[in-house]
């Protein structure tokens, strides 16, 4: 895998369009014999229709801009999307949560969340209503600018429950997936959120750190793995952290790019449903987790997001008309990526889904 | 599409040796996953030492999963490389061990 500097959707590149990246999904194999849908999967385990379980995260994508354009990357995201919430959709989320007292933690995504000008005043805000704010700092961004280098201060101020990409614990297999000299760079961030206070022992500030494969192969074993980056960051630079979380890459977007380019495709749809686990199925994060867009239209998922598939007609379609009770009755919208949230141990923005 | 010996497609249907034989399939299968789940040796350490072995006994099945198998496992390349040296040192030295009795044999029907 190497970087790419430009978005799919400004090279108006095919897999930019979620209509085709979903026929892809759809086509037979090439022995004519297409993959199981993965809804039949589902219900061979009684789990279809899938429903939630009560939402008590939402997550919130708050601008597909970022100063990286990484490899795998599902949201397309890159220096050149303009797509970004507003202040009017920002405070519309905050209205709705003001009526969602069980809705205990705000998870911001992107693109790289900090750049959406009204990050700052949207995570105060959100402190200011008691919630557990989860930022997916991408690392990078902290040294991007100076206007971001207090960015770990502003965290710490705020209890910021920081969660990092970091798909190794070497330079090889980090920039290749994220772009050359990204590992460099998140070796010094991971420092300075060390410097005051993130991931060390008694802080109560959070510093976890996402690994997802640099590649067409699924992670294994979260813990050892997690034991494996603590030993080699503490001893080659000192860097601590409190829990890894293992995802799988889904073949959407940027990453089924790479996988049709590089002939993985088969093989890596094979392995997912070979390794469908209907435990991890059970455990989805869909089943507690509500999707924002940055134009505030609700979704499933993250990657269903990605795929424009928006949540079941049954349930309110926008955050201006949010209503909980409705939606934690809806049928969850399913698709032949989400074979790659039930492989093996699980996957989901929180690691594994087996407990 | 090109014949070969090894087929990349029957590396997944190797429990398939089972139709023929399942008693002794079924319980070459058990062993082999207890073999591998952590022991007095972590998952990972089984696994580069399979990617030594696979190399040693030339089974590319073997050298396909076991690569695959270290790479999800979070190895890192220089000790692949390294398990591989180990597995080279290993059959070089066996070869070169036996030079000993070569020496033997020369020596003992040499004048």
């Amino acid at each position: 895998m190497g970087s790419t500097t430009k978005s799919l959707k400004s090279q108006h590149h095919n897999f930019s369009d979620p209509f085709y990246q979903l026929n892809v999904l759809q086509q037979a194999g090439s022995h004519g014999e297409q993959f199981p849908a993965f809804t039949a999967r589902l219900r061979e385990h009684g789990l279809f229709p899938l429903k939630p379980t009560g939402t008590t995260i939402l997550q919130i994508n708050v601008g597909k801009m970022c100063n990286q354009t990484c490899r795998h990357c599902h949201v397309d995201a890159g220096p050149d999307r303009k797509e970004i919430m507003t202040r009017e959709t920002i405070q519309l989320c905050l209205d709705a949560l003001q009526h969602a007292p069980q809705i205990a933690t705000i998870d911001l995504t992107g693109g790289a969340p900090e750049m959406n000008p009204d990050f700052r005043w949207f995570v105060e805000e959100l402190s200011r209503l008691g919630r557990q704010v989860l930022v997916r700092c991408n690392l990078t961004i902290i040294l991007a600018n100076k206007k971001y280098n207090d960015l770990p201060e502003f965290f710490r101020q705020h209890q910021v429950h920081v969660v990092s990409s970091l798909p190794y614990f070497m330079a090889s297999r980090t920039d290749a997936q994220r772009g050359d000299g990204v590992f460099e760079k998140s070796v010094k961030a991971l420092q300075m959120l060390n410097a005051v206070g993130y991931g060390k022992e008694g802080s109560n500030l959070l510093l976890d750190l996402v690994y997802n494969p640099s590649g067409a192969f699924l992670p294994s074993g979260q813990k050892a793995m997690e034991a494996e980056f603590k030993r080699r960051l503490k001893s080659s630079y000192n860097i601590e952290f409190n829990s890894l979380f293992c995802i799988t890459n889904l073949p959407i977007s940027r990453y089924l790019d790479y996988l049709v380019q590089s002939g993985n495709y088969e093989g890596y749809m094979q392995k997912l449903v070979d390794n469908f686990n209907p435990e991890a199925a059970g455990g989805v994060m869909c089943r507690n987790t509500i999707s924002i867009g940055w134009d505030g239209y609700l979704y499933d998922c993250d990657f269903n997001q990605m795929l424009d598939l928006k949540v079941a007609q049954t349930a309110p379609q926008h955050i201006r008309d949010f209503n909980l009770q409705v939606l934690d009755e809806r049928n969850i919208i399913l698709n032949q990526h989400c074979y790659g949230c039930t492989a093996g141990a699980g996957s989901s923005c929180g690691g594994e889904t087996i407990k | 599409m090109e014949k070969t010996y090894y087929n990349p497609a029957d590396l997944s249907k190797f429990g398939n040796i089972s139709e023929w034989q399942p008693e002794l399939g079924r319980k070459f299968f058990d062993y082999y996953g207890e073999v591998f789940k952590e022991g007095a040796l972590t998952e990972r350490e089984k696994s580069l030492i399979a990617l030594a072995v696979a190399h040693a006994v030339q089974c590319p099945y073997c050298i396909d999963a076991y690569s695959t198998d270290c790479l999800q496992k979070g190895v890192d390349e220089a000790q692949m490389m390294e398990a591989l040296h180990v597995a080279a040192a290993i059959k070089g030295g066996a070869a070169l061990v036996h030079g000993v009795q070569m020496m033997n044999k020369v020596k003992e029907v040499s004048m």
